[in-house]
């Protein structure tokens, strides 16, 4: 172990070269400035040297959906076939949930079937949580529920339910077979892995402008856009939890005959289940958040009333809408997270009978068919009256007002002087960069990290937004972002330090992450925008709220994780708490810091994305403006720069977080 | 020597592993140690030539590393062999096709494994019932089996018992009655006891013989434990970086060790738990004798019978057709017990 630490003491040999490398760009820069009239392209990419692969983009879609033929049908006729599967049980799910089943059509429309009542529902999340779990949870879920119907959200929720609904299926299945294919071919993952890598970095508007050419405006639509960008997860955890099957459970399954198929679904997928249940878990999240993304491309619900109140600035309403989907997106998690963790089955005496041999089942069926009958006689069971609700959008229109009154100046002045003195600094600091520079730093900081294959990935990924006319935007992107990270490491890093020095800082700093962590990324606009408005800092802060939980998680977990032995022998030759943690733990935690860094870059570039809501100018506007034109070529070329600089920042972190951890012996 | 027919036989099996080792056998020669030393290829099993018989206990020992779990699921081919063959009823395993080769392990062969490798969703009856289960028979059927097989292996009143209920013990004998379900000719044990306490371990191997007492099958068996070997053995194979350096009986390996290697592994192991009557006896003489004495009676268990006699009693020693095979004395025992006292 000492052997590994003092190694880390000495400078590595090559620094001096480093330098040099690193002092002659940044040499050729300011020469690049000095020269600045002559060399103009340096700094502001030449337009006629646009590479037009938006247009070519645009173009292989109007193709696909114009003239592409597979001589029995089109490729227009495979869509509708694919909008058809979809939209069956859509509409099953919505009539059931939401609508209830309707014949005819506007004021003849009489309803066949009701709904399913909303107290039955509530009943069944209860039930389903004192399964997974107990009572508390069941609990949990029955507030959450009552909730949505008291305080008049339960239309739009359930409207929000039932794509749910149908959209986990679709994405755990879809996400299931993927990672089996992955999982049995070398070929198949290795093209997968990559195609992944940029699904999961691709912000979500970027989805939706192709699936809204192919499949047209509508539930299906945001249907589609929710399954695709729920399901990487899925297929990575697919991947990893088949090939963490012990190999004598597999070898075990081949003595006893088994077929391929057997092996898999009688053995494998079994023994896999626990982890396969954490990444349903994670279909549901990302479902949920993607489907009140969606809600802009008219799959309706919950979403799409936070959207119309944000329009026009009705902020209770608003606040209302949006605490429905956190609660939502609590008893969904909690849920799906009990069933993941649900102990291994204990024996006992099995009972004689179907209903005694599954009580819940037959509870769950019972509750739902008793509310329904007595709907019939009693209208306050099938939908909760309108009389009872309760409203508090003018509670928080209230405090939005007091709060705009009282402290207006200093927000105001703090908003101002934080703009005037940073942000638009660094922002004309970083636009007036030349982009041959900067594309210089990324490969070199790759090659140095990880050797020539990284430098030339991050060089030429860092090239591409200049390629495709895309720098200056690209730019603004990573100004904001990088403003948001420093500012949430600031935050969110001593946060994590003193979570994991005092036990109950970090029972209760978990709750909070992990409830922040459920929120949907919409959710956080909600504050954001009654405090600040619009803006590049309001949309800061909506980035920092949202990315700096990894950047706690990771601290407190990383400095947790530092092996007891290390503290014991330092306490022994006579360190202070303080000299435990700056010397110790700090450096020995530094590459999960890292990783959590990482994490909060991911995070902060997808919500930075949907800040084009509150009126920012980088990518996510381009893509955003590309949604309202339907311009698939657009979008998608935003949209892959965003997911570059995801990439490069991934890989220059995670390529440095592995080679210290090497060093410290910690891999 | 012993006319019962080869159930089993490998014939220059290799096994190496790493890129392209196909290669090294290519125009059927074979790789000496510098070509298997130039490219980055582990030779786990090399040349191995060996004939299991029909109804005995055949024992693979070796240290860790030397090559017996990838030694024996070349003959269950759940590893491919690089080079050789495997003769199962004389026929070639490494030509089956797919399917010849899941009926095979359907019905002739059964393993348990050293970690027990249970289906930890299912309970004990699920577990023993699976293999059925995979070949398509009822459930009625099956559980039927199954409850004998679990019977057998004394778990009954823990059918409804999942894995994680049950002790290291319990576990191997769910393994163990789960590979018996099927009735296989070959059973296959990979180090079956390894993780189990010592007391537990005992008391399992106690089972197992009482189980082959029953079933009479053709046992490969893994063990790195040399009293295990001679407790149970017919006869043992003692591997050594992928080859085996000796085959015998337990008596032949401390009585003849092929290498130092072999005789290392025999050091510590009483003399008397190995050596037979027949091994020590003398030529017959007349008699008078004190008694008879079986001449596969291993000297352990002789001991207090014969040291209890009259000072220089004579004992006969006759084979199991009750043939004179020789005499032996107080002193003749005496004389091992006092080498084994000797030993270091
Ligand atoms: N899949 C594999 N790829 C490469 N090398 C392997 C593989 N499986 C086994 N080996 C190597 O082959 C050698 C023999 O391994 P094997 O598992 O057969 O030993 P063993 O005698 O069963 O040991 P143990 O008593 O530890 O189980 C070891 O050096 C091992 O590292
Ligand atoms: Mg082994």
């Amino acid at each position: 172990m000492s052997a590994a630490y003092s190694m880390t003491t000495q400078w590595p040999a090559g620094l001096s070269r480093w330098a040099l490398i690193w002092g002659g760009l940044a040499l050729v820069t300011v020469g690049l400035f000095l020269l600045k009239d002559d060399v103009g392209w340096a700094f502001k990419y030449p337009r006629a040297l646009i590479w037009p692969l938006k247009f070519w983009i645009s173009d292989f879609m109007k193709w696909l959906i114009n003239d592409l033929n597979f001589i029995l049908f089109t490729f227009k006729d495979f869509t509708r076939a694919v909008s058809w599967v979809i939209e069956q049980p859509y509409w099953l799910a919505r009539n059931l949930l939401a609508t209830g089943f309707v014949q005819g059509f506007g004021l003849e429309a009489e309803t066949v079937w009701p709904r399913l009542s909303w107290v039955g529902l509530t009943g069944l999340a209860v039930l389903m949580g004192v399964y997974a779990q107990g009572w508390r949870l069941g609990l949990l879920a029955g507030a959450c529920f009552t909730y949505l119907a008291v305080f008049g959200q339960w239309d739009s929720a359930m409207v929000t339910l039932s794509s749910i609904v149908i959209a986990v299926p679709f994405g755990v299945a879809g996400g299931l077979a993927l990672g089996v294919a992955g999982y049995r071919s070398r070929r198949v993952k290795k093209v997968l892995s990559p195609v992944l890598d940029l699904m999961q970095t691709v912000p979500v508007f970027a989805y939706l402008v192709p699936v809204l050419l192919l499949f047209g405006f509508g539930p299906v639509s945001a249907m589609i856009a929710t399954i695709i960008y729920a399901m990487p997860p899925m297929v990575r955890i697919t991947m990893l939890a088949l090939s963490k099957v012990p190999a004598e459970v597999m070898e075990y399954g081949a003595m006893a005959g088994c077929t391929r198929r057997q092996l898999l679904w009688k053995v494998q997928l079994p023994s896999a289940m626990s982890s396969l249940m954490v990444g349903v878990n994670q279909v549901v999240m990302l479902s949920l958040n993607m489907v009140i993304i969606a809600s802009m491309i008219g799959a309706g619900g919950l979403g799409f009333d936070v959207l119309t109140a944000l329009k026009r600035l009705k902020i209770g309403e608003g606040v209302e809408a949006g605490l429905a989907i956190t609660l939502l997106a609590i008893a969904l998690d909690r849920l799906s997270q009990a069933y993941a963790r649900r102990p291994p089955p204990a024996h006992g005496a099995r009972a004689e009978g179907f209903f005694r041999r599954y009580p819940y089942l037959t509870a769950g069926f019972g509750i739902i068919a008793g509310t329904w009958v007595l709907g019939y006689g009693f209208e306050a069971i099938a939908i909760y009256p309108k009389d009872w609700q309760v409203t508090t959008g003018l509670f928080w229109d209230n405090i939005v007002r007091w709060i705009n009154i009282n402290y207006f100046d200093q927000l105001d002045g703090f908003k101002n002087a934080l703009l005037l003195n940073v942000m638009i600094p660094f922002k004309r600091f970083l636009l007036s960069l030349p982009w041959v520079a900067v594309v210089g730093m990324a490969a070199l900081a790759g090659l140095r990290l990880g050797g020539w294959r990284l430098g030339l990935l991050t060089g030429a990924m860092a090239l591409f937004p200049a390629l495709v006319g895309l720098w200056p935007k690209a730019m603004v992107t990573v100004y904001l972002m990088g403003l948001s990270v420093v500012i949430a490491c600031l935050i969110g890093i001593p946060i994590g330090i003193a979570a994991a020095r005092n036990e109950r800082l970090h029972r209760i700093v978990q709750v909070c992450i992990d409830t922040l962590q459920t929120l949907p990324s919409f959710v956080y606009l909600m504050p954001v925008v009654m405090l600040f408005r619009v803006g590049d800092f309001a949309a800061m802060v909506a980035v920092v709220a949202y990315s700096v939980v990894p950047a706690i998680r990771y601290t407190d977990y990383g400095i947790r994780n530092v092996p007891a032995h290390v503290i014991e022998a330092a306490t022994q030759s006579g360190c202070t708490r303080r000299q435990i943690l700056w010397k110790v733990q700090m450096p020995l935690a530094l590459p999960e810091i890292m990783l959590g860094i990482n994490q909060t870059i991911m995070m902060a570039l997808s919500m930075l994305v949907i800040t084009a809501l509150v009126g920012t100018r980088e990518l996510g506007q381009e893509v955003y403006i590309a949604l309202t034109k339907a311009d698939t070529g657009q979008g998608i070329v935003a949209g892959i720069s965003v997911a570059f600089i995801a990439i490069i920042a991934d890989r220059l972190i995670g390529a440095w977080a592995n080679k210290r951890k090497k060093q410290l012996g910690l891999a | 020597m012993d006319e019962r027919p080869v159930k089993l036989a490998c014939r220059s099996v290799w096994k190496v592993f790493g890129g392209g080792a196909a290669g090294l056998f290519a125009g059927g020669g074979q790789p000496d140690d510098a070509a298997l030393g130039a490219g980055n290829f582990i030779a786990a099993v090399r040349d191995v030539s060996l004939e299991v018989l029909q109804g005995e206990i055949f024992i693979i020992m070796g240290l860790s590393g030397s090559g017996k779990s990838t030694l024996v699921r070349c003959m269950t081919r759940l590893i491919e062999p690089t080079a050789g063959a495997v003769l199962f009823d004389g026929s070639d395993l490494l030509k089956a096709s797919a399917s010849e080769l899941t009926n095979l392990r359907r019905h002739k062969m059964g393993m348990v494994f050293q970690h027990f490798a249970l289906l930890p969703h299912r309970t004990v009856l699920g577990n023993v019932g699976f293999p059925l289960e995979v070949q398509g028979l009822s459930k009625p059927a099956r559980e039927a089996k199954a409850l004998e097989a679990i019977e057998l292996v004394g778990l009954a009143g823990r059918e409804a018992y999942y894995p994680a209920e049950l002790s290291g013990g319990q576990q191997q004998r769910v393994g163990i009655a789960r590979s018996l379900v099927v009735e296989p000719d070959v059973w296959f044990l990979d180090e079956p006891f390894s993780a189990l306490d010592p007391l537990i371990r005992r008391e399992m191997q106690d089972e197992f013989l009482r189980l082959q007492a029953v079933l009479h099958k053709t046992i490969v068996f893994i063990t790195h434990d040399f009293e295990e070997a001679i407790r149970l053995a017919d006869r043992i194979a003692i591997m050594k970086d992928g080859r085996i350096v000796q085959i015998g009986t337990s008596e032949d390996l401390v009585l003849n060790p092929a290498s130092p290697y072999v005789e290392e592994f025999t050091r510590g192991i009483p003399r008397t738990k190995v050596l037979t009557a027949a091994a020590i006896a003398r030529p017959a003489g007349k008699g008078p004798f004190a008694g008879t004495v079986p001449a596969e009676a291993k000297i352990s268990t002789l001991v207090s019978e014969v040291l209890s006699a009259r000072a220089n009693a004579v004992f006969e020693v006759k084979d199991s057709n009750g043939r004179a095979v020789g005499q032996l004395s107080a002193k003749d025992i005496v004389a091992v017990l006092s080498t084994e006292a000797e030993a270091p």
